[in-house]
């Protein structure tokens, strides 16, 4: 009797798996780590509204549990998916923040946002993702001998600088500061020489002076004021000197859970999204402080292990890609009220009260988790479909 | 396949290093927060404090002022103020045009609104107005529905019931001004803390004030109060009981009516002012509620200064009143006996001056008791010739003439007793001879005010002790009241034969026919009194005006007519009480003063058999 020959292993040369089989699939460690930080954030957006789960925590644990299910239906979607969709994605955020820019509606003194009637969606939060689904595309059939080619890597800086481009326009350095910093990532990842990031640096730096002039006032004035906050206590250096107040006052081991004073007391601004973590630090101290730093960077461990143990250069690009964003988000947003970096608006990742980054910070986690699901799926130069 | 292993081990290597960058990251972030948390912890704790807590002063009540028998002279009354919270008003505008059908409210404190509800925060409350009537607090409640925003406050602020009456030793209160000297009091920081400005206000202020409690609230960073922290509890101010009888301040104030003057009545052995009263008076709320400044002009050009307590402010010259001090004096040097006769015939010369006595045609031959039952002025010359004018005035500072008495009352004047050393160091002249005559029937330079002259009958009367004239009944520190010991006065060092001398011929003045106060004498049993009249010239009368006749008090204006004084000691057997009158421009002490001090001795002394006779019946009872 002639039977079909069979594979070699079922683990490794298959290019199916069934959705019962990714489910079983699914890593429940990095979920388990994802709600210790969000749990973090609901006791904290509870302590910030006196105790109450109206208005904040009720709503983001809602959305918490609204994002841990797209995270799992895009961890189940085959990773190839994602890669044959990187380009149209880009294209569509592309066309999104372009809209946000013609009619955006105006929010935070920045057109950030687009109404779609029954959500409104922040274009750049999407391009953050797809940025990173289409330079790992991009690089992911590249070899060592192509990145090495400078012509090679025009077409993704390109896809870079136009998006970065927009963002800055409406205006939102912080989060064109990531999307360039991870893209910046990826191409490292991907291999390219540390001299190019060298030149082109310094090619940044000699334009610093030309892009001042491209700043609003605002962004001049947080600059400035970040250079030397203390000179305006009360006016445009209050967030940063308030911050670092309530901050330092939590001591080693904070005031305690609901004894914050200088949060309590609306001393501290935007308590409940971008200075969420000041908030904790006060009630918390350093410990708290430590551990909640201990559980990021645990996180972020758990990406470089997915990435590390994956077998597709896409697979391994995203999910180091995700979570260096992740980590930027929570450097920047830590390093912000503790006065390391100026004021930019980048919330507190899974703790900042916020439906828009949850969601996209969950999807993004999907991704990683789909990558960790489909480590083992050898993908083709062109998403395995010619293969 | 395409190079993927060396794909793969470059990734590895490249993520060993971006890992190692955010290693490095993260310690910055350590390092940071172990800076700010440990570091610095304890100087953004004390920051943190200072952030949220805040010092609320308390301002203690304002201590009562009552007369000796306990009733309220000054008082702190609940002023209600309407104010507006423009967070709760959803328009302010209409909230205020709501109001306006309710109480007044002018277009000049509806702009003052406006403007301040713009500058504060929005939870501040506004004061629309103050001062409002329980009426106009009633209508407000009444309508409270209508009025979104609208709040009753009740603050304090001094009230003297009683207006006008003792409003020179009451004094009064009003905001604190920047040439007031500051005690270093927080409470004088106080928006709408009122001090002492005059009489007892000023002078026990410390103590009528008490002590600021303070609160410790926390508040947030718009300044709203959240919830006290720490409550301290003030001291009220002391309540101050005054030797004062509003009855009969009252009546002293009646009996004067409307004419510029004042009258001291005081215990000879204990120094209690009973009565002092210094008419025009004032009403000292006006003071604190705040004076428009026509007000102000009326009471500071009237000629009759109804601000000033005449009673210790305003010196008169003493005129005849004098004469028991130079009786003294002379007693006591033994410039004269009383035995000594003086012939009197309407005038004496020295050098080639004549000198007056007030009775054309002379007293004839009179002794010291006859001298003074007259009031002759050409013996008291002669008196005053042969003991000479130093000798006098020092007499006078020991009775308490040219002194400050020592009163517990701001403004106290000492009036003046010249010697020769004064004049010379003042006017830079020697003392003329005939000086010492003018001088001797208490003209000149000599003056005295009102309570100096009742300070000086007292000491007569109680046989030389130089009591001190006090209004508060207790001993006022800063911070208490204390029963005053019982008095020890030292003595004016004058002999009881003199002074038994000079009282005779006060009662000679009052009770014996021929005495100038004879018709202003008192009749009832026990209650005789003695005294000294006094006419003060405040003009000189020539020559010529002399050879046509002296004009008439009625022909000359306000200004030049003489002052009436009347000084004396009741009852005569017992003495106890003194008093002094002062008429300003009054006319003559026989015919003005003394009347009016007859009238309120009498009462006076009614008034104290009438005590007696209660305490004996509740003795009994």
């Amino acid at each position: 009797m002639l039977r079909p020959t069979p594979r070699l292993s079922s683990r490794l040369n298959r290019t199916e798996m069934g959705w019962r089989e990714k489910i079983w699939q699914i890593n429940w460690s990095l979920i388990a780590i994802l709600t210790a930080i969000s749990s973090v954030g609901f006791l904290t957006l509870y302590s910030a509204a006196k105790g109450s789960l109206e208005p904040w925590a009720v709503k983001q644990m809602i959305r918490f549990a609204m994002g841990i299910g797209i995270m799992i239906a895009v961890a189940i979607v085959d990773l190839r998916f994602w890669m044959r969709h990187a380009y149209g994605l880009y294209a569509i955020s592309i066309i999104l923040l372009v809209a946000v820019e013609l009619k955006g509606t105006i929010g935070m003194g920045a057109q950030r946002w687009i109404d779609l009637g029954f959500i409104q969606i922040q274009p750049s939060e999407i391009m953050k993702i797809a940025m990173i689904l289409t330079l790992s595309r991009y690089f992911h059939g590249a070899s060592v001998q192509d990145v090495g080619r400078p012509t090679f890597l025009i077409p993704p800086l390109l896809l870079v600088l136009l998006p970065v481009a927009l963002v800055m326009k409406q205006p939102d350095l912080g989060t064109a500061m990531m999307v360039l910093m991870s893209s910046g990532a990826i191409f490292f990842m991907a291999g390219v020489r540390l001299w190019k990031f060298g030149l082109l640096l310094a090619a940044g730096l000699g334009a610093i002076p030309v892009a001042w002039q491209f700043l609003h006032d605002y962004q001049k004035k947080r600059v400035i004021i970040f250079m030397n906050p203390d000179q305006d206590p009360l006016g445009a250096g209050y967030h940063i000197t308030q911050s670092k107040i309530a901050l330092g006052s939590g001591g080693l081991f904070g005031k305690g859970f609901m004894n914050g004073t200088q949060s309590g007391l609306n001393f501290l601004p935007e308590k409940q999204t971008d200075f969420i973590f000041t908030m904790y630090g006060e009630e918390w101290g350093l410990f708290g402080g430590l551990f909640l730093l201990g559980l990021y960077v645990l996180l972020t461990a758990f990406g470089y292990a997915i990435a590390l143990r994956c077998r597709s250069q896409f697979g391994r690009l995203v999910a180091l890609g995700i979570t260096t964003t992740f980590f930027l988000y929570f450097f920047i947003n830590t390093a912000m009220v503790m006065g390391l970096v100026p004021v930019v608006g980048v919330p507190l990742p899974l703790i900042s009260y916020g439906g828009t980054a949850m969601l996209s910070l969950l999807f993004g986690w999907g991704l990683v988790m789909s990558a960790y699901i489909h480590r083992d799926l050898p993908i083709g130069r062109r998403g395995g479909l010619d293969d | 396949m395409y190079h993927d292993n060396d794909r793969s081990k470059l990734f590895s290597r490249r993520a060993l290093l971006l890992a190692g960058g955010k290693g490095t990251l993260i310690s910055a972030l350590i390092a940071r927060m172990y800076y700010l948390q440990v570091v610095e912890a304890d100087r953004y704790a004390m920051l943190s404090e200072e952030n949220r807590v805040s010092m609320r002063l308390l301002a203690p009540p304002r201590g009562l002022i009552l007369d000796r028998g306990g009733i309220a002279m000054a008082v702190n009354q609940h002023n209600y103020r309407v104010l507006v919270v423009s967070e709760q008003a959803p328009s302010l505008d209409y909230t205020l045009d709501a109001l306006s059908q309710i109480i007044s409210l002018g277009e000049h404190d509806r702009a003052r609104i406006t403007k301040e509800a713009r500058r504060r925060r929005s939870f501040v409350p506004i004061t629309v107005r103050e001062n409002l009537s329980w009426e106009e607090v009633a209508r407000i409640e009444v309508n409270a529905p209508d009025l979104p925003g609208v709040l009753i406050d009740v603050g304090q602020s001094r009230f003297y019931p009683l207006e006008s009456l003792g409003a020179h030793i009451l004094g009064y209160v009003s905001a604190v001004s920047e040439n007031d000297q500051t005690n270093n009091d927080p409470l004088e920081e106080l928006p709408g803390f009122r001090i002492g400005k005059a009489g007892v206000e000023k002078i026990y202020d410390m103590a009528l004030r008490g002590r600021g409690g303070t609160s410790q609230e926390e508040v947030n960073a718009v300044g709203r109060v959240m919830r006290e922290l720490e409550r301290r509890e003030g001291e009220p101010g002391v309540d101050l009981a005054l030797t004062l009888d509003l009855r009969l301040q009252e009546y002293a104030a009646q009996r004067l009516g409307d004419e510029s003057a004042a009258v001291v009545v005081m215990d000879i052995h204990t120094g209690e002012v009973i009565v002092m009263a210094s008419t025009p008076s004032f009403d000292p709320n006006a003071f604190n509620r705040g004076l428009t400044h026509e007000e102000w002009k009326e009471l500071s050009t009237n000629p009759r200064a109804p601000l000033q307590n005449k009673a210790i402010s305003g010196t008169f010259a003493p005129g005849s009143t004098f004469k028991m001090v130079v009786a003294i004096a002379a007693l006591e040097a033994g410039a004269i006996s009383p035995e000594q006769t003086v012939l009197c015939r309407g005038h004496t010369e020295l050098g080639n001056i004549k000198f007056h006595c007030w009775k054309k045609g002379g007293h004839g031959s009179v002794d010291l008791i006859n001298a003074m039952k007259g009031s002759c002025d050409v013996y008291f010359y002669e008196v005053a010739r042969r003991v000479g004018f130093d000798k006098v005035a020092e007499v006078a500072n020991r009775m308490g003439l040219g002194v400050p008495t020592g009163i517990d009352l701001p403004n106290e004047r000492s009036g003046l007793m010249p010697n020769r050393a004064w004049k010379r160091k003042a006017l830079g002249q020697p003392w003329h001879p005939g000086e010492t005559l003018i001088n001797g029937i208490g003209q000149g330079y000599c003056l005295a005010t009102p309570l100096q002259l009742a300070v000086m009958t007292a000491r007569i009367a109680n046989g030389g002790r130089q009591v001190v004239p006090h209004v508060a009944r207790d001993l006022i520190t800063d911070k208490d009241a204390v029963p005053r010991p019982a008095p020890n006065w030292p003595s004016c060092g004058v002999s009881q034969r003199s002074l038994t001398l000079v009282r005779k011929g006060m009662n000679a003045v009052s009770n014996e026919p021929g005495g100038t106060a004879y018709r202003a004498r008192i009749d009832q049993e026990g209650m005789w009194l003695s005294g000294k009249t006094g006419t003060a010239q405040v003009r000189r009368i020539t020559m010529r005006e002399r050879e046509t006749g002296v004009k008439k008090n009625d022909e000359l204006p306000w200004k030049e007519r003489d002052h009436a004084l009347f000084v004396a000691y009741a009852p005569e057997d017992a003495p106890r009480f003194s008093i002094a009158v002062v008429v300003e421009h009054g006319g003559g002490g026989s015919a003005v003063a003394a009347p009016i001090a007859r009238d309120i001795m009498l009462e006076v002394q009614k008034r104290e058999r009438a005590r007696v006779a209660e305490m004996d019946r509740k003795g009994q009872g």
